[in-house]
C-alpha cells in the first residue's frame, strides 16, 4: 500500500534520517515516540505537505514522490482538528467534494449517520465540542473516499468518553477496508488498535513490528522507555545467568549467546509481597522507597540491595499484600519475563567481569 | 470595587493622558474654527477637488500595495529563511526614513533622467507634478502598514488549515482564495484602512514630487504658508471629517462582516 524507501526530510534543527517501511493495504499501522520524534512530520511528507530531501514514497506502487498533495487521495486528520472556521459543519464536511469528479452525495449522507452528525450540520465548528469536532474532521477526511487516512494523535485532546467513542468508530472505519496511519504518543493506543507499529525517537526509525512483538521485545532503551519498561539495566549475559552492576545475578531464560546489553523487565511483571516465600528465581527483598498513584494502578519503587526495582500493581493488592512505604517487603519476576537487547558481542574477559 | 478592578482602572487613568493628547489638539481645531468659512470653502473647487485627489489617489495607492504586497505578506508569513529579518526590516524602512527624504528618494528614482523615469516619460505618463507622481510618493511611505498588517493577519491562519485544504483535492490558489485569504480577512482590510489613511494624510512625500496637483495636504500647507491660520483651519477641518468619515465607515462595514461570522 505505502512504501517509504529511505526517506529523509531536512528542517533546520531537525531532520528525519533515511527512514525505510512499508504499510499494508487495510493495516491500521500505528507511528509513536515521544514530543520532537518526527511523528508528524512523517505523515506531511507522505501527505506531500513536505519538501523531501532523499528517498521515493509509493502509494499503491505508484510512485509519488513529486505529486502535489492534492492528487495524492491521502487524507489528514490533525490533533486540533483544523476545522475551517468560516463554514458550518456541513460545507466543512463537503469541502472536498468541490475538487473531486466523485460527489457521491449518498456517501457523504451515510458517514453523517455513522459519525453521529445529523443535529450538527448547520453549526459553526466553533461552537462544538472536541469529540464533536473531531468527529467531523474524519467526516470531511471520508467524504472524499481517500485511499489512506492519516491520522496526527486524533485522540490526545478528548476526554475518556469521546476517545472511546473515536477509538471504536476507526476500528469500524478500518473494518471496512480503509488503510489508516495513526501518529501517536500513547501505547495504550497502540495496543488498542494497531496491527504494527513504528517506534520513532529523535527523527530515525527504531523499529518497526507487530504491535505485541514491540511491546514485549523492544530493540533498544528508547523503545524500551516508550512502550513502558522501566527496570532497565545495562548487564553481561553469560550461561542464563544476567550480571548487574553491583553484582546482582539474575536468572533468565537461555539466550544462547554470551553478550553485553541490556535487560529490561515490564513493571507489571513483576510480583511484589512482602510475606512472599522463598524458592522463586530472581526474588529479591528491599524496602518500599515510593508508591506512585498511575491511573487505576499504583507504581511501587522497591530498593533491594544493589537496585531498585519498579513495579506495578492495583490498590487492593497492596493493601491485601501490606505495602506500605519505608517497610521491608519482597520482589519477584520469572525468567521469561527478562527482555535482553542492544547486545554486543564480548570482546574480552575484562568485559565479562566488568559489565 | 475589588482590587484587581482598580488597578486596572489606574492603568486607564494613566494611559488617558495619550488619548486626550490626541483628542484634545484635534477638538480645540473643531471649537475655534470659524464655520462660515468652513461652509464657504466647501464649496469651493479648489478644496472639492484637493479632498477627492487625496481620497482617490491614496486609494489608487493602497489598491497597488494590496496587489503586490498581499502575495509578499504571505509568503512572509509562511516561510522561515536566511534573510528575512533583513527584508522585514526594509519593508519597514519608510517608516524610520522623513517623508521629505522619501520624496526626494522616490523623485530621483522617478526623474525624467532616471531609467524608470524616462520610461514612464516614453508612455506618457509623467511622474513629477501628476497624478502619477502623487501616487508614487503614497505607494512608498503606505507599504509597511499594509504588508506588516496582513503578514500578521495570515501568521493568524494555522497552516494546517491550508494542509488539509490540500490533501482533500484544493490547489494552492483554491486554498489561497477560499481559506487563507477569507479567515485573513478581518487583518487585511485593518491594513488597507491604515495603509489608506497613511497615503491620504501624506504631505511631505507627495509635496516633493507632486506640489501641483494640489492634494488636501498639500492645500492645507499652501493656505497656511500664503493667507495663515484662519484660512488653512477650514481645509483641515475638511479633510478630518472626510477622513474620519471614511475611517469610521470602513470600520463599520468590517465590523458587521464580523458580527456576520459570529453567528452560529
Amino acid at each position: 500500500m505505502i512504501e517509504l524507501e529511505g526517506l529523509s526530510i531536512d528542517l533546520p534543527g531537525f531532520s528525519l534520517e533515511s527512514l525505510t517501511l512499508s504499510v499494508e493495504e487495510g493495516e491500521f499501522f500505528m507511528v509513536v515516540g515521544p514530543s520532537g520524534a518526527g511523528k508528524t512530520l512523517l505523515l506531511e511528507a507522505i501527505a506531500g505537505l513536505r519538501p523531501i530531501a532523499a528517498g521515493r514514497i509509493r502509494i499503491r506502487g505508484t510512485d509519488v514522490t513529486t505529486l502535489l498533495p492534492e492528487k495524492r487521495k491521502v487524507a489528514l486528520v490533525y490533533q486540533d482538528y483544523a476545522l475551517f472556521p468560516h463554514m458550518t459543519v456541513e460545507e466543512n464536511i463537503r469541502w472536498g467534494l468541490h475538487f473531486s469528479s466523485d460527489r457521491d452525495t449518498r456517501h457523504v449522507e451515510g458517514l453523517v449517520r455513522l459519525l453521529k452528525l445529523e443535529s450538527l450540520l448547520g453549526r459553526s465548528p466553533t461552537t462544538l465540542s472536541g469529540g464533536e469536532q473531531q468527529r467531523v474532521a474524519l467526516a470531511r477526511a471520508l467524504a472524499v473516499k481517500p485511499s489512506l487516512l492519516l491520522l496526527d494523535e486524533p485522540l490526545s485532546a478528548l476526554d475518556p468518553r469521546f476517545r472511546e467513542e473515536l477509538q471504536d468508530y476507526l476500528g469500524l472505519i478500518n473494518r471496512e477496508g480503509m488503510t489508516i496511519v495513526m501518529v501517536t504518543h500513547d501505547f495504550g493506543e497502540v495496543l488498542s488498535l494497531g496491527h504494527r507499529v513504528a517506534v520513532l525517537h529523535g527523527g530515525t526509525l527504531q523499529q518497526v513490528g507487530d504491535v505485541r512483538e514491540v511491546f514485549r521485545e523492544p530493540v533498544n532503551r528508547q523503545v524500551a522507555e516508550f512502550v513502558g519498561m522501566k527496570n532497565i539495566f545495562p548487564a553481561t549475559v553469560k550461561g542464563g545467568r544476567a550480571l548487574l552492576e553491583g553484582g546482582v545475578s539474575l536468572v533468565l531464560e537461555d539466550c544462547g549467546e554470551e553478550c553485553r546489553g541490556f535487560i529490561g523487565i515490564r513493571p507489571e511483571d513483576v510480583i511484589l509481597d512482602s510475606s512472599l516465600p522463598d524458592g522463586f528465581a530472581n526474588t529479591f527483598s528491599g524496602r518500599v522507597a515510593s508508591i506512585v498513584p498511575r491511573g487505576m494502578a499504583f507504581e511501587v519503587v522497591l530498593q533491594a540491595d544493589g537496585f531498585q526495582l519498579t513495579g506495578r500493581t492495583l490498590s487492593s493488592t497492596i493493601l491485601s499484600r501490606n505495602i506500605r512505604i519505608g517497610q521491608p517487603c519482597r520482589a519477584c519476576f520469572s525468567p521469561e519475563v527478562i527482555h535482553v537487547f542492544e547486545k554486543s558481542a564480548i570482546q574480552n574477559l575484562t568485559e565479562v567481569l566488568q559489565p | 470595587m475589588t482590587k484587581s478592578f482598580r488597578e486596572q482602572w489606574f492603568m486607564l487613568l494613566i494611559g488617558s493622558f495619550l488619548v486626550l493628547y490626541i483628542i484634545w489638539p484635534l477638538a480645540g481645531m473643531f471649537l475655534r474654527a470659524d464655520w462660515r468659512i468652513v461652509a464657504a470653502s466647501s464649496v469651493e473647487k479648489d478644496v472639492l477637488g484637493a479632498l477627492w485627489r487625496s481620497i482617490w489617489t491614496a486609494a489608487a495607492a493602497t489598491g497597488i500595495i494590496a496587489l503586490f504586497g498581499t502575495p509578499l505578506a504571505y509568503f512572509l508569513a509562511r516561510r522561515s529563511f536566511r534573510g528575512k529579518a533583513f527584508l522585514e526590516a526594509v519593508i519597514d524602512v519608510p517608516i524610520m526614513v522623513p517623508h521629505t527624504v522619501a520624496g526626494i528618494a522616490v523623485l530621483m528614482a522617478f526623474s525624467p533622467k532616471a531609467p524608470a523615469g524616462a520610461f514612464l516619460v516614453n508612455l506618457g505618463l509623467s511622474p513629477v507634478n501628476s497624478h502619477l507622481g502623487i501616487i508614487l510618493a503614497c505607494l512608498f511611505v503606505s507599504i509597511p502598514f499594509y504588508v506588516d498588517a496582513a503578514r500578521d493577519a495570515f501568521y493568524g491562519v494555522s497552516p494546517r488549515l491550508e494542509n488539509v485544504s490540500r490533501t482533500l483535492g484544493a490547489s494552492f490558489l483554491e486554498v489561497f482564495f477560499r481559506i487563507s485569504l477569507p479567515l485573513a480577512k478581518k487583518g487585511l482590510l485593518s491594513g488597507l484602512i491604515m495603509s489608506w489613511a497613511r497615503a491620504v494624510s501624506e504631505f511631505g512625500a507627495i509635496v516633493i514630487i507632486a506640489y501641483h496637483p494640489m492634494v488636501a495636504p498639500t492645500l492645507i500647507y499652501d493656505r497656511f504658508a500664503t493667507f495663515g491660520l484662519k484660512y488653512s483651519t477650514p481645509v483641515a477641518v475638511q479633510l478630518i471629517l472626510v477622513c474620519l468619515g471614511m475611517f469610521v465607515l470602513l470600520r463599520l462595514l468590517a465590523a458587521g462582516k464580523r458580527k456576520e461570522e459570529q453567528v452560529p
